[in-house]
């Protein structure tokens, strides 16, 4: 036993990040190694930091070429690090990074949890439109109408303290531009950036109304790193006063007045940097009050999980039958169906049901198309699993059946299917557990489950362990008793 | 009523069953008897339409089915002749093929409620008087994994019995029984014989055969090596074959 704790601590020092570095500063550690880690995500990242169309390798964006002015006046060389940007903040904790530059609004609550730089971008959000929509006007007209916007940011925020508006939340930034266009959603409400890259250029978008909620983008570093902080501020102030940022960001057309307000505050730093909100801004921080939201995506997952069962266990029905008893084409659609769907990824089933098939007229609402998606994924797996206790009923039980005068179908439905299932229940129970857990991936289409809720909650008050547990424990109080009633039912129809 | 014309029957080249003929009036009682594999069975279940044939005919009052290699074979023809003689003709198994998860009753009704459309009270009432007949009436809530298996053996006659049919196939109903339970089967089809049941049972009790058959039938390699009234079989048989057969039962 004693061994096994040594061997574990010692694998344990490897893997704990950095830890070499623990105690030095990250300015005096950027300056040795004469590298700077940038931390970002480039995924549907534009016009901050993201892949060049031209060239797919490399990387372009404003951020991209304020990161590297930043590196040249330190005289260092930048190192990337693509990270989600939902997790951006915890991976700069956990050391990943020595910065995190990537449209990060300024929050009280972010600043509990790392120190920002001086702003070196002013945002506003913005709201986009169908071209042939002139209902919305004003961010007031955003009242009870469906509004897509991206994943913890303050546009949410500001969304959610309307009250009333459906808000559907995006991941990646393309996403509910198409939403937008498939007629999903009535209005996308996001930083200006974002707006003017993916809105501007396409006649079938409008920008309305004048930017709103104005807030600042910082650097974000880790919180001892208040030296290394201080270095970038005075950089950040060099390169506003050079004009330096003011070029790039002309050069992507993202320069508005507003941004005169990043000369003009002399007391910004100040504010953002050196007072954190007092105890009484704290969000309160007790677990239980993030319970009912939790719930809340409990149901969903349980709906979603439930409902798309059903399609699965349908289907599959449907297609062990086609393979078993079909002719030979109707087999051979079966076969195809069973190898396509299992041999390719959930997640591109998903994406191509929800915004592929609107190119062919036909766009499905999100439950319907997350339904669709794992269901018909699932079906395959069942179909598989009902064909293996379809064979195994003995031969004498049909030729009972016919013998007595029933048709094959009347035999499948009451001698050989229910049969069928008894030895099938607990490979489907096992299916039915990991679908409720895949039913977390139907988040990539803006539906917000557990899951979803999970890493909204947990980014936004930083409370990743406890709520992680308490959402673990609300997927085990979903799974567990499903396993009891599957033991129990098989018990029950053992005879 | 039931006609059988030259049936042949191969597999894989291998005759299971060869040219073989069989008259069954309505009311008689035909046992066919012969060693394990001589085709006995699959007679039966070519009557009944579980398996078809190349060569031959097999007519239930009227209704025909071809051997697939005969001219004016019809599959649909034979389907649909066959759902008619499955409506008259009832079978028994050696291994029973109860429902496993259906209790006794819903045996019995099953096919009765789904196939012949009657109601479920019908079907109900029906099945206890038929469970009563094999001496079951108190085990019409058991499910058949808790019966021995002279008890499910009687079931599945039951079952068979609520269809109303006009003819039953025996295919070695005890073969898979212990001694002890035999007696209990082998009486229940000896009721049903004295009603006037018209039978054809392949089988390995000879005295049984011997004391309830009209015919027998004795075949060996799916040929028919003899028939004749019991008492021409069993005591004067023309075929020193059949005297050997014989001699393994008559210890």
């Amino acid at each position: 036993m004693k061994y096994l704790i040594v061997i574990f601590l010692f694998l344990a020092s490897f893997l704990t990040k950095n830890s070499a570095f623990g105690n030095q500063d990250t300015l005096e550690k950027i300056k040795t190694t004469g590298v700077l880690t940038w931390g970002f995500d480039a995924q549907g990242g534009a016009p901050y930091v993201f892949s060049d169309q031209k060239h797919p390798k490399k990387l372009i964006g404003f951020e991209l070429e304020i990161a590297e002015a930043i590196a040249k006046e330190l005289g260092v060389a930048v190192h990337y690090f693509q990270n989600e940007w939902d997790s951006i903040l915890l991976s700069l904790q956990r050391g990943d990074f020595d910065m995190a530059l990537n449209g990060i609004e300024i929050t009280p609550e972010r600043q509990h949890s790392v120190l920002f730089t001086r702003p070196y971008f002013v945002y506003s959000e913005q709201i986009v439109v169908r071209a042939s929509d002139f209902k919305i006007n004003t961010f007031e007209d955003l009242h009870g109408k469906r509004v897509g916007t991206l994943y913890n940011t303050v546009a949410k925020q500001m969304l959610e303290e309307m009250g009333d508006v459906s808000i559907k939340i995006y991941s990646g930034q393309v996403e509910p531009f198409k939403d937008l266009l498939d007629n999903r959603l009535d209005a996308v409400f996001v930083d200006l950036p974002i707006a003017a890259y993916y809105a501007k250029p396409n006649p079938q978008l409008r920008l309305v109304g004048e930017p709103v909620g104005e807030g600042y983008y910082g650097i974000a570093v880790r919180k001892e790193d208040s030296l290394f902080a201080g270095e970038l501020n005075r950089i950040i102030e060099k390169l506003l006063r050079s004009g330096e940022i003011k070029k790039i960001c002309q050069k992507w057309g993202i320069w508005n007045v507003a941004q005169e307000k990043l000369y003009l505050h002399e007391g910004l730093l100040q504010k953002y940097a050196e007072h954190p909100p007092s105890p009484e801004e704290r969000i309160p921080l007790v677990v239980t009050t993030f319970l009912p939201t939790l719930l809340k995506g409990a149901c969903v997952t349980i709906g979603i999980s439930v409902l798309s069962m059903m399609v699965a266990v349908s289907l599959g029905i449907v297609l062990a039958i086609m393979r078993l008893y079909g002719n030979k084409w109707i087999k051979k659609i079966s076969t195809a169906y069973v190898e396509v769907y299992r041999g390719t990824p959930l997640l591109i089933q998903l994406y191509i049901l929800y915004y592929g098939l609107p190119n062919i007229g036909i766009t499905l609402t999100a439950f319907t198309a997350a339904i669709l998606g794992l269901g018909m994924n699932y079906a395959a797996y069942e179909a598989e699993i009902y064909r293996a206790g379809i064979q195994a009923i003995p031969k004498g039980q049909t030729e009972a059946a016919f013998s007595l005068g029933m048709s094959r179908r009347l035999t499948l439905k009451k001698v050989i299917l229910p049969q069928a299932l008894r030895i099938t229940l607990p490979p489907i129970t096992n299916d039915f557990i990991s679908l409720f857990k895949d039913s977390s991936l139907v988040s990539v289409i803006a539906l917000v489950e557990l899951t979803k809720i999970y890493g909204i909650l947990a980014s936004s008050s930083m409370k990743f362990f406890q709520l992680g547990i308490i959402t673990a424990l609300l997927y085990f109080g979903m799974s567990y008793p499903l396993s009891l009633y599957s033991r129990r039912l098989e018990k029950r129809l053992k005879v | 009523m039931i006609k059988i014309y030259s049936l042949t029957k191969q597999y894989d080249h291998e005759p299971l069953v060869k040219d073989f003929h069989l008259e069954v009036a309505k009311g008689d009682v035909v046992s066919v008897i012969g060693p394990s594999g001589s085709g006995k069975s699959t007679i039966l279940r070519c009557v009944n339409g579980l398996e078809s044939f190349q060569k031959g005919y097999i007519s239930v009052d009227g209704h025909l089915i071809c051997g697939v290699h005969e001219h004016g074979y019809n599959q649909e023809k034979n389907n649909l002749a066959i759902k008619d003689i499955r409506g008259k003709i009832g079978m028994v198994f050696q291994q029973f093929n109860l429902f496993p998860h259906m209790n006794v009753l819903h045996n019995l009704m099953v096919a009765p409620v789904h196939v012949m459309g009657i109601g479920h009270y019908e079907a109900e009432s029906r099945a206890i008087s038929m469970l009563r007949k094999v001496r079951l009436e108190k085990k019409a809530m058991s499910y058949p994994g808790q019966l021995s298996g002279g008890e499910q053996q009687r079931v599945a006659i039951a079952r068979a019995l609520a269809m109303k049919p006009e003819a039953m196939l025996f295919d070695e109903p005890t073969s898979s029984l212990d001694p002890e339970m035999i007696d209990d089967v082998l009486s229940v089809i000896r009721e049903l014989v004295s009603e006037g049941m018209t039978t054809i049972i392949a089988t390995h009790e000879m005295r049984f055969a011997k004391n309830i058959s009209r015919q027998v039938v004795f075949m060996e390699k799916g040929k028919i090596v003899e028939s004749g009234s019991p008492e021409m079989i069993f005591y004067n048989p023309k075929y020193s074959r059949t005297k050997e057969f014989l001699s393994h039962f008559m210890v």
